[in-house]
Formats: C-alpha cells, structure tokens, sequence
C-alpha cells in the first residue's frame, strides 16, 4: 500500500508527471473514439445514400 | 521585361484610382502603434523597449490586412484567369503585381514608422536602423503573404483564414527587423541582423512568385 | 519500369487502399497498445530515478517522443504533398490530410509536457526557449493547414492548396528554426539546454525508443483509420463504396 503511495507521490512531482501523462493519455485515448466515431458517422451516411439510390436502380 | 512594367504601371494606377483603400492599412498601422502607449503607459524607458517588437508587429498585421485584395479585384472580374493564360511566365506577372503592391502598402509603412518612432522616444540612428530593416523587411512581408493570399482566393473568411497561414512565416522577418533596432540600441550593431534580412529577402524574392503562381493555378482552376 | 508505375497508381486507387488500410490498421493499433504499454512500464518501474532531477524527469519519455513525431508528421506530410503535386495522385493528398490532426495532436502533447516539465525545473510553465518557441509555431502551421484544408470545399482544390502550403512550411521550418535560436541567444534569457541536463543511461534511450515506436504505430493507425473516413466521405457515390458498406465491410 505504502509502495503504491510512494509511487503515485513520484518524489514530490506527481502533478507535473501525472499531468503530463494523464492529458497525454486522455488525449490518445480520446483520438482513435473520436475516429471511431467519425467512421461510424460515415458509413451511415453512404448507406443513406445507397438507399435512396436503390429503388431507381431496381426500377 | 516589359511585361512587367506594364503590370506594375497598371497595378499602381488601379490603386491609385482608389484612394481610399491606400490608407486602410496605413491607418491601421498608425493607430495600433498608437494605441500601445495608452495600454502600458507613457514612460519613456518602457517605451524605448519596446519600440521595436510594437513597429514591428504592427506593420506585420498591418502588411497582412492589405493583402486580401492583392488578388482579389482580378480575381472578381476575370482579369487573373486572362493572365494565368498569358504566354509570358506567370511568376513574373506576380512579381510585379507584389511590386505595386509593396509601393502602395508597404513603403507607406517604411515612411512613416519611423515618424511612429518618435512617440516611443528613439534616438535619431536607431530611427535609421527602423527605416532601413522596414525597407529590407516589408517586402519579403509582401511576397511571403502573396502566397497567402493566393491559396485563400475567393473562400469565406479568408481574410482570418490568411492570418492564419501567413503570420507564422513572418515571425523570421519580424525577429530579424525588431531585432536590428534592439541590437542597435544596446549597442550590439545591426548589421548581421541587416544583412539576414536580406537574405531572407532575397530567398523570397527567389521562391515566392513560383509558389504564388503555383497556388494561383490551384485557385482560379 | 512503366508497368510498374502503373501498378503503384493502382495500389493508390481508393477502391484498393481502403480495403488494404482497413486490413493493416489492426496490426498497428496492436502494435501501438503493445508498444506503449511496455513503454509505459518501463518509464515508471524499469529506468532509474535521475539522480539530479529525481522522479520528475519521467515527463521525458512522453515529451520527447511526441515533440520527434511532431516534427516527422510534417516532413512525411511534405512527403505525400510532394508525391500528390507531382504525379497528381489523390491517395497522397489525403494521406497528409489523415496525418495533420494527430500531428497537430503530438505537438500539443510536447508543449504540455514541456510546460509540466518546465515548472518544476525551470520554476515557470514556459519560457521563451527556442525548442519550446519553434514546438509552438508548429502548432501554428498544423492548424493553418487544418484550417485551409477544411475552408476549401472542392476537394481538388483543398488537395492542391494544402500540399502547397505543407511544402511553404517545410521550407521555413529551418529558417523560422534558426531565427528563434538567434533571438534567444540574442535575449540570452534562457540558456538552459532541455535535454542535454542529465546523461542518459541505455535503459532510458531503449525507453524512450520504445515509446517513440509505439508512437509510430499509433499515427500510422490513426492516419490509415482517418484516411479511410476521408475515402469513403469523398467516394460516397461510388458503385465500391456503397457495396461495401451494403456488405457490412467498411
């Protein structure tokens, strides 16, 4: 437990070494969702357009 | 050659036909300068400091607010696809529209930012090392934001959007120029500082019309 | 030597490469969780404590490798906008666009952390140091081309205007680098060196490569993941992309 307190402690620098890390990983985390996301968005959107398209194609 | 001449003849008397707009951008630079002293406060010493960066900054906005309408009036009436289409070399007609450009815009701002230096209590040579980095800067102002302006031709805000793309390039010119005038007056001497300047010039004067008529065929295309 | 040619335009269709992304972005999405977990692992239980900057020193091994992917995801944008200009080719110019957000994503990592690591040893979260001054102007040229690249709506024109300016920028970066060095040595207000302050031992360099491979595999994920979205928005109407969305493929 102690170990684990002197860890997180870094010596007296844990705002700046967690603050350095932690925006860092919250932001490379954040990034792939985000991009995830926007791919998601896409796919609907090119199935909309499929869609709309088909009756004609069937015509 | 000739080409070119009658560009820049064009370019001025086009300019000059409307008047108004000459001073926008003087005006702009005189009133930022200006305003400077009534936000810090009027000692002289602090002044004296900062006399450099403010003239400098200054006319770096200053340049880059005229350079919208560098293309923008050929661009409206279809003059600028006539001359993409021209048999002489599109960098030169460029060059000579950045050269009328610079007349109107930038040596108005080489004439009176030393008259601005005044207010900041500079001493008579290191109003002369102002006026000399001012003439050896500003152009390379102008033909770096020439590129500027012909990626952003005809967008929504382009205006912002050219700030944006323009500004970083400059802060070589406005390191070298404010830094000529600091050297000077802590006594280091402004040549190297000079001379850089006008290397960075010269490199501009090489490459910018290339990449300005490069972008300019993106544009109008 | 033509046939060749030929093959590689076809390799950069958009009907070919976003299958194939879509095939390798695994391996490197793996491969960049795998990397920056032993990375990780090593910054805080492997490399030793510096024996003048304590455990604050450990800022390092994100700082560095993002502040070094700062820089390489411009120069390889230059590389694609080169490519794209040259042979015309639209893969290349939405490679760049793929690359810019996460470039700009690693220089704003390496400003942050250079501030966290700044306040503890220098005593302010910035200064006017030439490393950290040209980090910031990078900063700057990611988001005019961001910003260029998303005004222009003709999708040519954005693909050509953006190259443009990456190759503009990539020229200046040298001579907007040396300006700040002359000015801060000129202002001779910081003379402090960011990284040559304690020596290195091996276990920290292997770190701090490991990190920056990590680092690689992720922009390379984050780039073939964006550039698909980037396909796939452009070719909407197209017969492959509707087929393979209608598939459930995309």
């Amino acid at each position: 437990m102690s170990d684990w307190q002197t860890f997180f402690d870094m010596g007296g620098y844990a705002l700046y070494v967690w603050g350095s890390f932690g925006v860092s990983a919250v932001l490379m985390i954040a990034e792939p969702i985000l991009l995830r996301g926007r791919h998601k968005a896409v796919i609907k959107r090119v199935a909309r357009i499929a869609r709309m398209n088909a009756p004609e194609v069937k015509q | 050659m000739g080409v070119f001449a009658w560009i820049v003849k064009r370019d001025l008397m086009l300019a000059l036909r409307h008047r108004a707009d000459l001073f926008t951008a003087l005006f702009f630079f005189i009133i930022v300068v200006s305003l400077f002293p009534l936000g810090i406060g009027p000692e002289a010493d602090t002044l004296r400091l900062i006399a450099p960066g403010v003239v400098w900054v200054a006319a770096l906005l200053a340049s880059m607010l005229a350079l919208e309408r560098l293309f923008a009036v050929d661009h409206a009436d279809g003059t600028l696809e006539q001359m993409l289409l021209a048999p002489q070399p599109v960098a030169l007609l460029v060059l000579g529209k950045i050269v009328a450009h610079w007349l109107v815009t930038g040596l108005p701002l080489v004439v009176v930012g030393p008259v601005l230096g005044l207010q900041y209590d500079l001493s008579a040579d290191a109003l002369g090392v102002l006026l000399i980095s001012l003439l050896l800067g500003t152009p390379a102002l102008s033909l770096i934001g020439a590129i500027g302006a012909a990626l952003t031709l005809g967008l929504r805000g382009g205006g912002v959007l050219v700030s944006l793309l323009v500004l970083p390039l400059y802060i070589p010119v406005l390191i070298f120029g404010a830094g000529a005038v600091e050297a000077h007056i802590a006594g280091l001497g402004s040549d190297s500082h000079l001379y850089l300047l006008g290397a960075i010039g010269m490199v501009a004067l090489l490459l910018a019309p290339l990449a300005t008529a490069a972008a300019l065929r993106v544009s109008v295309e | 030597m033509s046939s060749r040619l030929i093959n590689w335009f076809k390799f950069s269709s958009p009907a070919t490469f976003y299958p194939l992304a879509g095939r390798l972005l695994p391996w490197f999405a793996v491969t960049a969780v795998v990397l920056i977990g032993i990375g990780l692992y090593m910054s805080f239980f492997v490399a030793p404590t510096d024996y003048k900057q304590g455990e604050g020193y450990r800022i390092i091994f994100i700082h560095v490798p993002a502040a070094w992917m700062s820089m390489f995801i411009y120069l390889v944008m230059a590389f694609w906008s080169a490519l794209g200009l040259i042979f015309n080719t639209r893969l290349s110019a939405m490679m760049a666009q793929a690359l810019a957000p996460t470039g700009a994503l690693f220089t704003f990592i390496a400003l942050w952390t250079g501030a966290f690591w700044g306040k503890p040893m220098w005593g302010t979260w910035w200064v006017w140091d030439a490393r950290l001054t040209s980090e910031l102007i990078l900063l700057f040229l990611y988001m005019g081309y961001i910003a260029l690249t998303s005004a222009i709506e003709d999708t040519r024109r954005a693909d050509r205007a953006g190259a443009l300016l990456v190759l503009v920028g990539v020229v200046n970066i040298p001579i907007i680098y040396y300006s700040v060095e002359w000015w801060n040595t000129l202002h001779q207000g910081s003379t402090i060196n960011f990284r040559k302050e304690s020596s290195m031992t091996t276990t920290m360099l292997y770190t701090m490569l490991i990190m920056a491979l990590g680092c690689w595999a992720y922009t390379i994920a984050a780039a073939l993941s964006r550039v698909r979205s980037i396909m796939l928005e452009r070719e909407r109407n197209s017969t492959w992309a509707q087929q393979l969305v209608a598939e459930g493929k995309a």
